[in-house]
């Protein structure tokens, strides 16, 4: 690999060298989970087609630990940390934001399928123009005034959490020659156990860049990459105010022994 | 595990004005009298800083309790949380004020339990800072008594004469960090050497 350019903005590649080079790994991955060997549910560390990904993943295999007793627990929020108010996005300022105003709502559960209840969720994204109010976005579309595209919630009782927002639009980024991004939110999770924190992204069904998008298509399995995207679900849509999607996220198995710790907490 | 896990994506370049809060990064205030720096560089595999990474840290107080009080976002200035966030700054460095951790149990190295996120990095890493201490102790430490000897050092602060607690972090390269990888806790590396 030494010989691939792994200046991020190169922009050097074309869609097409790109769209090869997922597809050599992506026909690899399955040759060998067809012939019995793992399947993937994860995104991989290390996938050139991401080309930041090439001199800012581990080259030596993840090492073995068993959870001692700090990674057994994760760190409490409550309503001191996040107000209520931020789950909206849509009122953080003074007018309404352009764009298609949507709910995006769904449950967190571990691995085990327990609820994951009144932990932290944030999200953060970009508007309705494709554009972060971020310094470091370049992107020449227009930053809304009345957008900032950060939320935060905790998990209800059964896991769930809702945000009202603005549907983000695709933007462009410099991995390759013409690349896109696929609309996204980010998500940032945590568990009962901190070796469950998670931050990933939400997609919209049927976005026609799915296939372009590396950072997507670095999970290498269909069923994996499914799984963040969320569905449409018109029961979270409102008469006249906002469309909805629903978006459920597992988090990875708690190693706690519960019957013990559900009592002793 | 019953279900399978939802699949991890790069926090990407523009969690800056997301992600980080202030008072993040100061677990307690720098005039506790416990208080300690702990901090370091990220580092790519060209042996150049990382500018947009993100840390975490996670620990006991000094008398090895986990904390399970809220208020990490909007710290009081009195209660320990034992969480803290801290972006790199533009030479990928990033600083924690906070306390040692003390021993959990009998036996048991203190370290800081540290989480990395960056733009290129897929999934994140998680890996210990221990406190630097008596080698006969560190090395019965279960976890790092089964990293090779020639790693180990990677997980162990560095006491710097200020008295702060020095802790770089390599992706790759001679010295990359020994990454920790958890039961049900599934992570993909791709190709490895
Ligand atoms: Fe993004």
């Amino acid at each position: 690999m030494a010989e691939k350019n792994t200046d991020p903005d190169a922009a050097a590649l074309s869609q097409a060298e790109i769209d090869a080079e997922i597809a050599a790994i992506h026909g690899e991955y399955r040759a060998q989970r067809d012939a019995g060997g793992q399947v993937e549910t994860n995104a991989r560390l290390n996938f050139a087609p991401y080309r930041s990904s090439l001199l800012r993943h581990p080259t030596k295999s993840l090492h073995h630990a068993d959870p001692e007793d700090i990674e057994l627990y994760s760190p409490a929020f409550g309503h001191r940390d996040v107000s209520p108010l931020e789950a909206d996005l849509t009122i953080q300022h003074n007018g309404e934001p352009i764009g298609e105003r949507i709910i995006v709502t769904g449950r967190v559960v571990d691995g085990d399928g327990r609820a994951v209840a009144g932990q932290l969720v944030e999200m953060w994204q970009a508007n309705a123009a494709g554009r972060y109010m971020h310094k470091r976005d370049q992107h020449p579309a227009p930053l809304d005034p009345n957008f900032t595209g950060v939320g935060r919630t905790l998990t209800g009782p059964n896991g769930e959490y809702s945000f009202t927002t603005i549907k983000p639009a695709p933007y462009p980024w410099k991995n390759h020659n013409n690349a896109w991004r696929s609309a996204h939110i980010h998500f940032s999770l945590f568990g009962t156990d901190f070796t469950q924190r998670i931050v990933t992204q939400m997609y919209f069904p049927g976005d026609p860049i799915f296939d372009l998008d590396p950072i997507y298509q670095s999970i290498t399995d269909q069923a994996a990459r499914d799984r963040l995207v969320a569905t449409y679900d018109h029961s979270v849509s409102q008469h006249e105010w906002n469309t909805g999607y629903r978006w459920d996220i597992v988090l990875s198995g708690s190693n706690r022994t519960w019957a013990e710790q559900e009592e002793e907490r | 595990m019953k279900l399978t896990p939802t699949p991890a994506q790069t926090v990407g370049p523009f969690f800056g004005y997301a992600l980080p809060y202030a008072g993040g990064e100061a677990l307690v205030d720098r005039s506790h009298p416990g208080a300690v720096r702990l901090h370091g560089t990220v580092y790519d595999g060209d042996g150049v800083p990382v500018p947009d990474a993100l840390l975490e840290i996670w620990q006991p107080d000094e008398h090895g309790v986990i904390s399970q009080q809220p208020g990490s976002l909007l710290r009081d200035g009195y209660t320990f949380t034992g969480w803290g966030r801290a972006a790199v700054d533009g030479v990928g460095h990033f600083s924690f004020t906070t306390v040692e951790p003390g021993s959990t149990g009998d036996g048991v190295a203190p370290y800081f339990l540290v989480t990395v996120f960056a733009r290129g990095l897929m999934d994140r890493l998680f890996t210990r800072a221990y406190l630097p201490g008596d080698p006969a102790t560190l090395e019965q430490d279960p976890l790092l008594s089964s990293v090779p000897a020639d790693r180990r050092q990677t997980l162990i602060t560095t006491r710097e004469s200020d008295g702060s607690l020095r802790f770089d972090i390599h992706f790759q390269g001679a010295d990359e960090t020994v990454f920790l990888n958890y039961p049900n806790t599934p992570q993909f590396t791709g190709p490895v050497d």
